[in-house]
């Protein structure tokens, strides 16, 4: 098991936002966290991660309980993040972005290199001095989960990638996180997006209101429509 | 023509060490986000030691090398501070940050003191750097020349440190998003430590290099922190090259204010501030900042108007406080008025930065203003008492209105330091302009008339007139207008929204606070006789602040329980030692880290705390603000 999260609750001051969260990653899999706008996606990720300081539960990585380590001991670890609304570094260039990410080879983890992850994401091979600002939407996406991989992560949690972006680099984002998956990579990721979850994922969870209510694989959610159509929005 | 351009190099010369202090300040607040108040003192320190190594040692090695390991033994001390003091406040309001460093600042004065002595002292001047190089008839030091030459020099490496290496670009990218650089394995712990002890070296440095141009003292932090907060308001906080520019700039009009206004050379670097201000409010190389977000919540126990019970109690108190002269001596009674006289002042600073979110550094300022109002229609018009104690408070008034005009253009961090700043200049034009204002003597024999002479006399007007500035301002912060002063406070863009406008609420209230405290100066110059420079001085103002810390700055009526209890400690303590500095600092950097929400926000929430047996509003102040998406 990559991945085991247990009776995660969090809170933001007194307000109580997850409830039991628990999820299983194995290795090498793609799972998706499906769930509307406001379901609890970001913070079950953010919680994972120790970006919610105020959070109870066991996050066991790679067999080792990390609930109790700052954030970026969590991320050296190897479980690298890659947040919602593209929080790349406007200031900076493409490779100082990148540079910020950079960590050490792991040995269970595929290695990442500026040039290797400029083949995966030919545009930003094409601008590697433009400043983070000056570039689209779908462009800061593919920035940020290249940042993520450039620290050698061997599992990443992905929030949203699709979102707000063109049909056109939704396919590239498939294909990039397909790559990703076959070199080794073991992915959670958050969508809304029921279509583009089924073309990278193996199984699926979906939250509501910071509670899981389902989880399996893709053909099992298929084979329940009932509760597809309660909790997702298409 | 020589003679100009000499002038416009000596300026450019005192601008290498104002680049070095202000760059600091600047990468130190662009990653940590906390204005470094005690970046003067380090800038002392670094003069001090340096002082001592350089008469240690003999030659160009003792000398240079001398001023290098003075800026590294304080960067070292800065890496002390940093994790002993910094990382328990780094996620305290601002308030709180600038009142703990500004703490500090007060203890390395003492402690300065206690180590060099009081009296000013002459270093060495540099080896190679000792003659003056002729210019067309005019002698230019050639150490000027060095510095000259020295900062932009620094500005190189400083560009290639931040553009070049790794660690730069972990401290660009945390200056913009620190949460995220974390998010990416790297530790910020680490990092904030050591953009900390990169500024102090820089501040360290600064002021190690004025060795051979100034005497160094034990008045030089606050001298040269007020310049420091001029140059990043104008260059824009966070900004290097800002700061090196406006550096130079503030360095030149000093240079040639002297020629044109002797007197007040001051006032030409405060026109270029304002003017700054209006056409850019964040700097000349500055970013506008997304308007800060308020602690969510700031205040746990709502405000509310007192019970008829407690307005009875209140009642009470003030009879039992109006019978003092009955029982006691006059030195309690003079003891009580200047009390009655603080609580003012208090209550006029709470009005500000509690109900209107304005935390001033400079309060004092209209504190004087309003003295020195009394002082100039007593002694130069010779108006009745009456006259003056209403007229005088006017001066306050003024100041409050044109200053105020351009402080409330900013907010948080800035607007504390440019309310510092001008009360610094008002202070320095009380200071230099001696035909006017005695300049150090001051203005003496501002007595009270025959009515109000007597002791106990004195007192009941300072009580009375005390107690109906207490009620004013309360009637007021709960009032229409004290409504819409809160929710700008809480949120400017959605007070903005629903039609109230903020720079004008926040402007009146300024001027309502600086008038309330104009009214305090007025009584203090009648109380002790004259006016000083000092009663406009920071240490007056960081006196009020901590009244209202002191008391909670959450609360309506901590100000007046503040101002009562810190007055009294003061003067006690005043009585009992001569380091009186260095335990208020140590006494504010304590209330601070221990005690922040104050006597009177911690009876309330140990009352609310009995109502609701158990309450699971956890005191936000204390806990960890989080940002709920």
């Amino acid at each position: 098991m990559k991945l085991q999260v247990k009776d995660l609750n969090s809170f933001y001051g007194p307000a109580h936002i997850l409830f039991d969260i628990a999820l299983d990653v194995g290795e090498g899999e793609v799972v998706a966290l499906l769930g509307r706008n406001g379901a609890g996606k970001s913070t079950t990720f953010r919680s994972i991660v120790g970006l919610v300081e105020n959070r109870s539960g066991r996050i066991v990585f790679e067999g080792r309980d990390v609930s109790r380590e700052p954030t970026h001991a969590i991320v050296r670890g190897g479980l690298g993040y890659v947040p919602e609304e593209r929080r790349i570094f406007t200031d900076l260039t493409v490779e100082e972005n990148l540079e910020v990410g950079r960590q050490q080879r792991r040995d269970n983890a595929p290695y990442w290199t500026r040039e290797k992850l400029f083949t995966l994401f030919p545009n930003l091979g094409e601008m590697r001095g433009r400043a983070g600002g000056r570039m689209s939407g779908g462009e800061q996406q593919m920035l940020t989960i290249a940042r993520t991989l450039m620290g050698n992560p061997s599992l990443v949690l992905l929030d949203e990638p699709s979102e707000g972006l063109s049909p056109k680099i939704v396919e590239q984002m498939v294909d990039a996180i397909l790559a990703m998956k076959k070199e080794g990579v073991s992915i959670v990721v958050s969508e809304q997006n029921l279509h583009f979850a089924r073309l990278i994922s193996d199984r699926a969870y979906i939250i509501e209101r910071g509670r899981i209510c389902f989880g399996g694989t893709m053909d099992e959610l298929d084979a329940r429509p009932d509760i597809r159509d309660a909790h997702l929005s298409l | 023509m020589a003679f100009y351009i000499a002038q416009f190099l000596t300026g450019l010369a005192s601008a290498a060490s104002l680049f070095l202090v202000a760059s600091g300040l600047s990468i130190i607040f662009g990653v940590t986000r906390i204005v470094n108040f005690a970046h003067g003192a380090f800038y002392m320190l670094g003069a001090y030691i340096a002082f001592t190594l350089t008469e240690r040692f003999s030659g160009a090695l003792g000398f240079w090398g001398g001023i290098f390991v003075a800026a590294l033994v304080v960067a070292v001390v800065g890496v002390l501070v940093e994790m002993v003091l910094l990382r328990r406040i780094y996620h305290s309001p601002e308030l709180f940050q600038l009142l703990a460093t500004f703490g500090l600042t007060l203890m390395v004065q003492d402690i300065v003191v206690l180590i060099w002595g009081p009296s000013d002292l002459l270093g060495r001047r540099a080896p190679g750097f000792k003659g003056a190089v002729d210019f067309f008839g005019q002698n230019i030091p050639s150490y000027d020349l060095f510095l000259i030459v020295l900062g932009p020099v620094v500005l190189g490496i400083l560009w290639l440190l931040f553009q070049r290496t790794r660690w730069g670009i972990l401290v660009r990218a945390a200056t913009q998003d620190r949460d995220m650089v974390a998010a990416l394995g790297v530790n910020q712990k680490w990092l904030f430590t050591s953009v900390f002890a990169v500024g102090v070296f820089l501040a360290a440095l600064g002021g190690a290099l004025q060795i051979p141009r100034d005497a160094v003292h034990h008045a030089m932090d606050l001298r040269i922190i007020v310049e420091v907060f001029v140059v990043v308001v104008i260059g824009g906080l966070g900004s290097i090259i800002g700061a090196f520019v406006a550096a130079v700039l503030v360095s030149e009009l000093n240079a040639f204010g002297i020629l044109i206004f002797p007197k007040i050379s001051i006032i030409l670097v405060f026109l270029v501030m304002a003017v700054v201000l209006i056409v850019r409010p964040w700097g000349l190389f500055g970013k506008p900042e997304a308007p800060a977000r308020r602690t969510p919540g700031l205040t746990v126990n709502p405000w509310r108007p007192l019970t008829s019970n407690e307005r009875l109690a209140a009642i009470a108190m003030l009879i039992v406080a109006a019978a003092l002269p009955f029982f006691s001596g006059n030195y309690a009674l003079t003891v009580g008025s200047e009390i009655a006289i603080f609580v003012i002042f208090a209550v006029s600073l709470h009005f500000l930065m509690s109900v209107g979110g304005l935390a001033s550094f400079g309060h004092a300022a209209y504190f004087g203003l309003g003295a020195y109002g009394v002082a100039f229609l007593a002694k130069l018009a010779g108006l009745p008492m009456i006259a003056c104690l209403l007229l005088g408070p006017l001066l306050g008034l003024f100041g409050a209105a044109v200053f105020g005009f351009f402080a409330v253009q900013l907010s948080g961090v800035y607007f504390a330091m440019l309310t510092l700043a001008f009360a610094q200049i008002v202070w320095s034009i009380a200071f230099q302009w001696v035909a006017v204002t005695g300049g150090d003597n001051g203005i003496l024999g501002v007595w009270p008339e025959k009515w109000a002479a007597s002791p106990s006399h004195f007192y009941w007007l300072s009580l009375g007139i005390a107690a109906l500035a207490v009620l004013i301002l309360r009637i007021i912060v709960f009032s229409p207008f004290g409504f819409a002063l809160r929710a700008t406070r809480d949120s400017p863009l959605r007070s903005e929204a629903i039609g109230i406008n903020c720079k004008r609420i926040q402007w009146t209230a300024f001027v309502i606070a600086g008038t309330v405290a104009g009214l305090a100066g007025a009584l203090f110059a009648y109380l002790k006789g004259s006016v000083f420079p000092d009663n406009m001085g920071i240490s007056l103002s960081v006196d009020a602040l901590v009244m209202v810390l002191l008391g909670g700055v959450e609360t309506v009526s901590g100000a007046v329980v503040g101002a009562i209890v810190y007055k009294a400690l003061n003067i006690w303590l005043v009585s009992q030692t001569d380091w009186s500095k260095l335990v208020l600092g140590a006494f504010i950097v304590l209330i601070v880290v221990a005690f922040p929400k104050g006597i009177v926000g911690t009876l309330e929430s140990i009352i609310s705390r009995r109502r609701k047996s158990s309450s699971s509003n956890s005191p936000l102040l204390t806990s960890r603000i989080e940002t709920a998406e």
